[in-house]
């Protein structure tokens, strides 16, 4: 497997840096080489919070993801600040609910979800970042699910809150 | 079954000062580190030490002087402002001979600068940590397992050579999370006969100070810790080589920037330009001898830094003349890209030997 770049990103509350630590967990359990770089500071309240992911089987040389081979979008400030980033036949997958696509994207596969619309029917609130990892896991195949429900698994405190995580994830799994 | 945690780096490196022996931390939040305060709270007390909020910088620092006065394992951390309020207290710690550990996430400076990861107090680490004729021994981890090893590394040292080491670590490295073993190794503790501990009246009374106020003496005392000094210049130079074998154009960069210089180095590899990279892992003692090697071989070097240039120096008296040293540098919290350092080399290794 070569080196697979992510970038996650979107408003501070969204869970952006918690999609990040179930893939990168999810990949550790994997045996791969993993690498978590949030961006810190005020921007995380309100503005865009981003993170960058680094999946690998050899050594990760720079954690900093500047060219995405992966973007989860989750609002129009960061998608528009990174979509141009992301490299040639890479995947942009967006919550349709909250991004609006002024240019049609021909170089690369776009995957729109209307992540927070499907949350909110199903009850699942602020489990949209989950329902896009769904899709980018289905899409992408860049690490099983099974890992992935064990990284969840391992990162939410109570039965209740993995059982809507799961769900959140599947309805993603079923929507692309 | 796998035994690699996914852990921050301030949080890795605080679970192994209390996996290496740490009985005493004392600190003030500051971003991008109050997770090593945050995480010492909750763990140090049930670890058996003691965890102590201080209410400033300049108090946690003298707070550190009097438990390794004691000759307890003691830490204290901090971002570059917060260093710099520290440094009255390291300057007394060296002038006292005491071991402990002092952490430095560095953020943009100077002033309050900014919470972005920097590397702009470099020269504080390794020229003037404090007044005074004297040095830190100042170790830089690049990955959070190397924030784990040399955290280890940095007690043991501190009690063989029985001075203040720093950890000198980025805003990058603070903040990300890597997977982590934690080695399963005792602590070197050696024996502190000097420890101003309880001893019931079996011995004379210790007593642990900087204040020397006989010329002659003060500058024996000197002396006598600068040849410690030479020992440990002689014998604990760390660095990691890269691709140096052949290599035409070399780069020298270390934490967090060094991985970036990394993936620059490899990429110019593809170009077909001979590079490769020193990652200096102990800023001082910095490996001059390398460097010094490596000049009678190389075309040119490159120092990347997140500052305006200040290894820069290092490099410069290692090579001596011997041949071009190039910089490149973002500051103030930007962080280099392997795009840019792999222009640089691109343009340097196409002959512009004159835009130093």
């Amino acid at each position: 497997m070569k080196q697979i770049n992510l970038m996650i990103a979107g408003f501070g509350g969204q869970g952006i840096l918690f999609v990040g630590k179930i893939l990168a967990y999810a990949g550790l359990l994997e045996g791969k080489q993993v690498s978590w770089l949030p961006s810190y500071g005020p921007e995380m309240r309100g503005g865009t919070a981003n993170c960058s992911v680094c999946l690998s089987n050899e050594l990760i040389c720079s954690p900093l993801v500047t060219k995405p081979d992966i973007l989860i979008a989750m609002n129009q400030p960061s998608y528009d600040k990174f979509v141009d980033k992301v490299v040639m036949d890479g995947v942009v997958i967006i919550d349709s609910s909250l991004i609006t696509i002024q240019n049609q994207i021909a170089d690369k596969q776009l995957i729109s979800i209307p992540a927070t619309q499907l949350a909110s029917e199903q009850k699942l609130s602020k489990l949209a970042n989950i329902i896009l990892l769904g899709g980018l896991l289905k899409k992408t195949k860049i690490l099983s699910l099974d890992s992935i429900q064990k990284a969840l698994q391992t990162y939410t405190s109570k039965p209740e809150l993995l059982q809507s995580n799961l769900k959140a994830l599947s309805i993603g799994d079923t929507t692309v | 079954m796998n035994t690699k945690l996914l852990m921050k780096g301030n949080e890795a490196l605080a679970e192994a000062a209390i996996r290496c022996g740490c009985k005493s931390y004392f600190g003030y939040p500051i971003t991008p580190q109050t997770e090593i305060a945050a995480y010492m709270a909750k763990r140090m007390p049930k670890a058996g030490g003691v965890y102590l909020q201080a209410e400033s910088e300049i108090s946690a620092i003298n707070m550190v002087y009097g438990a390794a006065a004691a000759g307890i394992r003691s830490m204290t951390s901090s971002s570059s402002p917060g260093i710099s309020l520290k440094t009255e207290g390291i300057s007394y710690l060296i002038g006292a001979d005491l071991p402990c550990v002092i952490v430095n996430v560095m953020r943009g400076g100077p002033g309050l600068g900014g919470i972005q990861p920097s590397q702009s107090d470099y020269w504080q680490a390794t020229r003037a940590p404090g007044h005074g004729d004297g040095h830190l021994l100042v170790l830089a981890p690049a990955g959070i397992q190397e924030m784990v090893d040399l955290t280890y590394l940095a007690f043991d040292l501190a009690d063989e050579y029985r001075m203040p080491v720093m950890i000198l670590a980025d805003g990058i490295l603070g903040q990300m999370m890597e997977p982590v073993e934690f080695p399963q190794q005792e602590p070197k503790y050696v024996p502190k006969p000097w420890a101003t501990n309880g001893h019931q009246k079996n011995r004379e009374h210790n007593i642990v100070n900087s204040l020397c106020l006989n010329p002659a003496e003060l500058e024996q005392s000197i002396q006598k810790r600068f040849l410690r000094y030479q020992q440990i210049a002689q014998t604990q130079v760390r660095y990691q080589a890269y691709d140096t074998e052949d290599a035409k154009i070399v780069v020298v960069a270390y934490g967090a920037t060094a991985r970036i210089a990394l993936a620059a180095v490899r990429q110019a590899r593809k170009q077909g330009i001979e590079a490769g990279l020193i990652r200096p892992i102990t800023l001082w003692p910095f490996p001059k001898e390398v460097l010094l090697q490596l000049a009678k071989q190389v075309e040119s070097f490159l120092c990347v830094e997140m500052s305006m240039g200040q290894m820069l120096e290092d490099v410069q008296l290692a090579v001596n003349g011997r041949c071009p040293i190039y910089f490149f540098g973002h500051t103030g919290g930007v962080v280099p890209t392997p795009d840019e350092i792999v222009r640089e080399i691109l343009q340097i290794s196409g002959g512009k030997n004159d835009d130093l």
